[in-house]
Formats: structure tokens, C-alpha cells, sequence
């Protein structure tokens, strides 16, 4: 092993708010251990140099929204071995995955004076709906550990260490108290992926969905407890239309109370 | 008839996308471009129809950088809009909070992102392998920042802690002096770092600057107080769309925002500390008084040196903050949504961040209008450069691209805020 060059790691970015590759400069304690272990070949948030044209780890943050990323995203695909999604944005769309629901050229027009200029596409999508990914980090941002964890992984060759289950089993894992059951705070937590920590519970507030929807969601059943709470229709398609809007279970859903 | 072009494609250590062009003819500067190609994410239109209490978490999302920012323009800007004043150990947390911020944005900046330039490094990676002490010095700075984020926010990117009127929890005395030992060290590593900072090379490079700025009566800003510049500006928030606005120029793809009656004006750290000095605690007048550093201060480069100077301050005003707290008994004050247009600005760590929202009686958003702080720099970058390159002809391409870099860098810009209210002008016949 020993003169075997370092594993290649390239950062893409396509729309987001760099937040989720962000998370890497804030593993402050591991953050000269990864870069010992990879070469960070391609990532201009943090470097000025780019060594190479393939990489061997793709991290992948940002949706698809403009034709010429619908272009680009395909020369990244091709110049990585693994290719990781980091994100909500890049998961499923992000919140600027809002326009799907709307008339671009209306929303164009409201934030821009000459809306001529502005080339983008009608909807905001996921960049598995583009190319084949290797594995997709949930969350509005990613959880910073679990960055390392997936990382670790790949470069170990095995498999990632990333419960599929719900916030709220976090919840339970952590103890906290149920929000809903507690205090009546309206929660996404029993059909939102786990990763976050249980963050908002732990902070007397209903989860809000950020890591978008976790396996084989019951989003149906969990509205009609909501609707219980005195939540209306138009309160749960805004709940359901977040950080997460364009994900499957969350868009069926906000569509289903939108009648 | 000789031209030459400089032309940076994708600029690195900068948040978001972005590049420059610069054109040269017989010895002339002709044309420069900063150019941003962030793909437009539309927060202004989908904010219509949200509510009131959802903006601080949906504008959060436009910097993944200084969300803290965003959270406090808003909800000063809705509390503003539903007349009520968030005050006492609230207001002081929010303040505590944005310390962390300020602290965690401005060591990145000053060490992984600008550092590697001055000391001729890609990055501070590379630049760690020469200067461990300093990065991983560096890197436990930082953290202290993100760590009060994390206690007062949930977590460092996207805290889900801020409401409209307070917090959805607020920490005991105790948890909040758990980090009194971090900070002290913080600051004197922060007066450590003026030191270090102020020993780079800076080109001789000076520029005749409107700054601006809020002001406050005895604090150095945050979240509060009047616009003020150096040539004239003296206002209060409400007032900002009336003496500033946002212009399309011809030779650029973006908006720039401009002061009504005189053009462009420089936003940021240097502002700050030109317009406030007097407002700083003493220790970081005095780390600054130590380093020669001139106030005011006329040369961008030496916008690390302020950075620096502005950490002492975090850290200063996060000890004061926590060694007067007391818990407050409720952690956010109730709220009845009302019609009203509301009003906010604050200063993130690379400049004024400018809000409005309408919002009908119902609560619902029916208009918001958001300034980063990066559109408003924009301009003065473009001027910058000009007179940058113009002076330093001579240099090599190689060596006059860097510094161009370098140039932009001097502004940390945030290029994924700036986007959403730039234009992607692209040209068709
Ligand atoms: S998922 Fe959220 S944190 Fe990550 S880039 Fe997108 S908006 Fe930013
Ligand atoms: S509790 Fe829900 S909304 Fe809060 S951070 Fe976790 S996933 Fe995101």
C-alpha cells in the first residue's frame, strides 16, 4: 500500500448555499486527518489547485436547475469513481425546488428586472434524476459526521453506517421527550430520515423535515394527526413543501391536501 | 496594438461560483468583469404565500456561510413589521449568538480561505504542512465559534434555535459558562492573530472608499442602529431602498447595488471598523493600535488585519454577554400577526445584509425584498481591480492573476447570496 497514490477527492457544486461542503471545513478535528488520507484534488470552495481530471471520491452538493449543469453534471459523473450526493439540495431538489410548483417565468420576473437574461430550467431536480449515483447523504445540511462516516467507508471499502430509520427514532434513542405527545407541537419527525441528531425536539420544537423523507414513509397517517392538532390543509402543504419539497413522499403528500 | 487578458474561470477559496475577466489594451485596463454564475434559486418569489414565522429557516438557506446573518435581518425585519421589540437577555443571546458566527466566518476566512494568498499557498492544507501551529491553532478557533452555534443554535449551519420574538429554548447560566475558558483563550488567540496577520506583505494599494455601515450609540453593530457612511449617509434602516438601489450595468452580468447619489460604496469589515472604531472594546483598539493599523483604514488587503481585530471583539463581547446573563423566564415573547411592512439590517461578517418583508394580517408573506452583502460589494471589486491592475502592469500574468484572486478575496465574497439577486445576463442575438 505504501506507494500507491492517495485516493483523488473532488467537491462539485451545482445550486445550493454551500452549506453541506462547508461541513467539511467544519470537521475541525478531522479535517487534516481526511486530508492525510485523500488528496484533495478538486475542490475550489477550499483550494486554488486542481490536480487531475479523474477523481476516485465525488462529493456532490446542489441541484440540477440550468441547462448547462443538466450538461455538466454528466463530465462529473464521468470523471469519478464513487459519486456521493451531500444534501438535500443535491437529494432531492432543495427548497429552491419550490418553482416546481409554480410558473418559472412568473418567479422570474418577481426577483429579476430583465427576466430575458435569466436561463433555467422549469423545475429544480434531484441529480439522481440526472446520472447513477453511489449513495445520497440526507439533510439541509448534511450532518458533519456522517460526512466522515461515508468517506471512511468508501475509502475502506465498506459499506456506509447510516440508519434509514426516522427522527423520531433518534428521538427515542436520545430520550427526548415527544414533543407531540407533550406539548401538541405539530412534528415531521416519524416520517423524517434520521441523521440529525433529533436536533429540533431536543430544542422544544417540532421537527420541520430538513432531512427530507426516511423509507416507506406513512406521511398520510401522521397529517391526519396533525389535522387532530388543529393543523388545516393549507398549513400541512406548507410543512410538507420545505427543505424537501420535490422528494416523493413529501411532494405526493402537500399535493394530496392542495385539492 | 499589444492586449492581454486575465481571465479566472472559476475563482477558488470564495463561497459559490464565481470568476473574473479582466482586458488589458496598449498598456490600458479596458474591461473587467466579475462575473457570477450561481444558477438563480429564487428565494424572493417563493417567500410570497410562506409565513411570517418561516423566513429566518428559509433564508437561512441562502448562505450555507453566515446563516446567522440572514436569520437575524429577518427576524428583525418581521418584528419590526409587528411592532415588537425583542429586548434584554434575548436580544443579548441573539448578539451572542452572532458572535459565534462572526468567530467561525471570519478565522475561516482570515486562515483557510485568505492566509494561503499573502503567504503563497493553494490552500491551507498545503499551507498547514509549514505552519501547523498557526492552522491547527486556527481550526480550535473556529470550533469555539461553531460550538456557541451549536449550543444556541442546535447546530452550526442552519441553527433551528431563532424564532420571530426569541428562541424556541434558551440555555442555563451554566451551559453558557461552560464556554467562558474557550472564549478567554479564543481572544487572546484572535490578538495572536492580528499579530501574525499584520507581518504579511501588502501591496501599497489605497482607494478613495464610501463606507458604509450601521452605527449604533454604544456598541459595535450587529443587528441595530443607523446607516451611516463616511461621505454623508446618515439613516435610519427603513429608509435604505430611498437613498440605495440596485442597478443593472451594461458590461456586467449582475446587479449592482449603489448609493442613489453618489455610485459605489464598500460594505464589510473595513467599513465597520473605519466607521466604529470608538465602539470597539478596548483590547481590540488596543491589539489594532499595536499593529500600526491606520483608522481609517484605506486599503482593502488589510481588510484581514480588521477581521482579525473584529474576532478579539466576538470573543470580548461573548464573555461580557455571558458573565451578564441571566436566564430569561420565557425563551421568546408571543406574537399576533398583523399587516405591516418590516425592515432589517445587520451585519454579517462580510457586510450589511438588508431585509424587507410585507406581510398581510393573516401573517402570510406577500412581498420581501433581500440585499446581500456581496451585490452590494460588487461594485467596488470591479473598481478595485481596475486600478489594481492598471498599477501593477508590469507583473507577469501568473503573478497579476493571484493577485487579482487575491483582490476579490479581500471581500469574502459570498457569492451563492449575491446570486439570487444578480442577474445571469446572457446574451442572445
Ligand atoms: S442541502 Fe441545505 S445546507 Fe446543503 S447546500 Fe442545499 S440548502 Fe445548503
Ligand atoms: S429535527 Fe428535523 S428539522 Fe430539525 S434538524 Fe433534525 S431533521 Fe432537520
Amino acid at each position: 500500500m505504501g506507494n500507491r497514490r492517495k485516493p483523488r477527492l473532488a467537491v462539485w457544486k451545482f445550486a445550493s448555499c454551500d452549506g453541506c461542503q462547508l461541513s467539511l471545513l467544519d470537521c475541525e478535528d478531522e479535517l487534516l486527518a481526511v486530508a492525510g488520507e485523500v488528496e484533495i484534488a478538486n475542490f475550489p470552495e477550499a483550494s486554488r489547485a486542481i490536480i487531475g481530471r479523474s477523481y476516485d471520491i465525488s462529493l456532490v452538493e446542489g441541484s440540477i436547475t440550468t441547462p448547462h449543469d443538466a450538461e455538466r453534471i454528466h463530465k462529473v459523473r464521468r470523471a469519478s469513481g464513487i459519486l456521493i450526493t451531500i444534501g438535500a439540495c443535491a437529494t432531492s431538489g432543495g427548497i429552491q425546488a419550490l418553482r416546481n410548483f409554480k410558473d418559472v417565468k412568473e418567479f422570474t420576473s418577481i426577483v429579476y428586472a430583465s427576466p430575458q437574461y435569466i436561463e433555467t430550467l422549469n423545475k429544480s431536480t434531484p441529480i439522481t434524476d440526472h446520472i447513477s449515483v453511489d449513495f445520497q447523504l440526507n439533510g439541509c445540511p448534511i450532518n458533519k459526521y456522517q460526512l466522515v462516516e461515508v468517506l471512511s467507508a468508501y475509502l475502506n471499502g465498506r459499506k456506509p453506517n447510516i440508519p434509514s430509520y426516522s427522527t423520531c427514532i433518534e428521538c427515542k434513542l436520545k430520550g427526548n421527550v415527544c414533543v407531540m405527545v407533550a406539548h401538541g407541537t405539530p412534528c415531521l419527525g416519524p416520517v423524517t430520515h434520521a441523521g440529525c441528531g433529533s436536533i429540533c425536539p431536543a430544542y422544544n420544537r417540532g421537527c420541520y423535515g430538513c432531512f427530507g423523507p426516511k423509507e416507506t414513509p406513512n406521511t398520510a397517517a401522521l397529517s391526519w394527526q396533525w389535522k387532530k392538532l388543529g393543523i388545516n390543509d393549507e398549513n400541512l402543504v406548507r410543512a410538507f413543501r420545505g427543505f424537501n419539497a420535490n422528494a416523493d413522499a413529501f411532494r405526493k403528500e402537500s399535493e394530496a391536501h392542495e385539492k | 496594438m499589444k492586449s492581454r487578458t486575465i481571465k479566472v474561470d472559476y475563482l477558488a477559496r470564495v463561497e459559490g461560483e464565481g470568476g473574473l475577466f479582466v482586458k488589458i489594451k496598449n498598456r490600458t485596463v479596458v474591461d473587467v468583469i466579475f462575473n457570477i454564475f450561481e444558477p438563480p434559486r429564487f428565494f424572493e418569489a417563493f417567500l410570497r404565500g410562506r409565513n411570517f414565522t418561516e423566513a429566518p429557516d428559509i433564508t437561512a438557506r441562502i448562505c450555507g456561510i453566515c446563516p446567522v446573518a440572514y436569520q437575524m435581518s429577518s427576524v428583525h425585519a418581521m418584528e419590526y413589521a409587528l411592532g415588537v421589540k425583542v429586548d434584554g437577555q434575548l436580544r443579548a443571546l441573539r448578539r451572542l449568538l452572532y458572535c459565534g458566527e462572526w468567530i467561525e466566518s471570519h478565522i475561516l476566512h482570515i486562515y483557510l480561505l485568505h492566509a494561503p494568498d499573502f503567504l503563497g499557498y493553494e490552500d491551507a492544507i498545503r499551507m498547514a504542512k509549514d505552519y501547523p501551529d498557526a492552522v491547527k491553532n486556527a481550526l480550535r478557533l473556529k470550533k469555539i465559534g461553531n460550538e456557541l452555534m451549536i449550543l444556541l443554535g442546535g447546530r452550526e449551519i442552519h441553527p433551528i434555535n431563532v424564532k420571530v420574538g426569541g428562541f424556541y429554548k434558551v440555555p442555563a447560566k451554566k451551559e453558557l459558562e461552560n464556554h467562558l475558558d474557550d472564549l478567554k483563550w479564543a481572544r487572546d488567540a484572535a490578538i495572536d492573530t492580528v499579530k501574525l496577520v499584520s507581518t504579511f506583505n501588502f501591496p501599497d494599494f489605497e482607494q478613495d472608499y464610501e463606507f458604509v455601515a450601521l452605527r449604533h450609540p454604544d456598541e459595535y453593530p450587529l443587528c441595530e442602529g443607523r446607516l451611516v457612511s463616511n461621505k454623508g449617509v446618515d439613516i435610519p434602516i427603513p429608509d435604505y431602498e430611498k437613498h440605495f438601489e440596485e442597478r443593472h450595468v451594461e458590461h456586467s452580468t449582475s446587479l449592482h447595488s449603489v448609493i442613489r447619489a453618489r455610485g459605489a460604496y464598500h460594505v464589510g469589515p473595513l467599513a465597520r471598523y473605519n466607521l466604529n472604531f470608538d465602539r470597539l472594546p478596548q483590547s481590540a483598539q488596543q491589539a489594532a493600535r499595536d499593529v500600526k493599523l491606520a483608522t481609517p483604514c484605506n486599503n482593502p488587503f488589510k481588510s484581514i488585519i480588521v477581521r482579525a481585530v473584529e474576532t478579539v471583539f466576538a470573543c470580548e463581547e461573548a464573555i461580557r454577554i455571558i458573565n451578564e446573563y441571566e436566564m430569561p423566564e420565557h425563551p421568546a415573547i408571543e406574537i399576533q400577526p398583523r399587516a405591516g411592512v418590516g425592515y432589517g439590517c445587520s451585519e454579517a461578517p462580510r457586510g450589511t445584509l438588508y431585509h424587507r418583508y410585507r406581510i398581510d394580517d393573516k401573517g402570510k408573506i406577500t412581498d420581501a425584498k433581500i440585499v446581500p452583502p456581496t451585490s452590494q460589494n460588487q461594485k467596488i471589486i470591479e473598481s478595485d481591480l481596475w486600478e489594481f491592475v492598471q498599477k501593477n502592469m508590469a507583473l507577469s500574468n501568473e503573478k497579476l492573476t493571484w493577485l487579482c484572486e487575491q483582490a476579490v478575496r479581500n471581500y469574502d465574497p459570498c457569492i451563492s447570496c449575491s446570486c439570487h439577486f444578480l442577474k445571469l445576463h446572457i446574451e442572445r442575438e
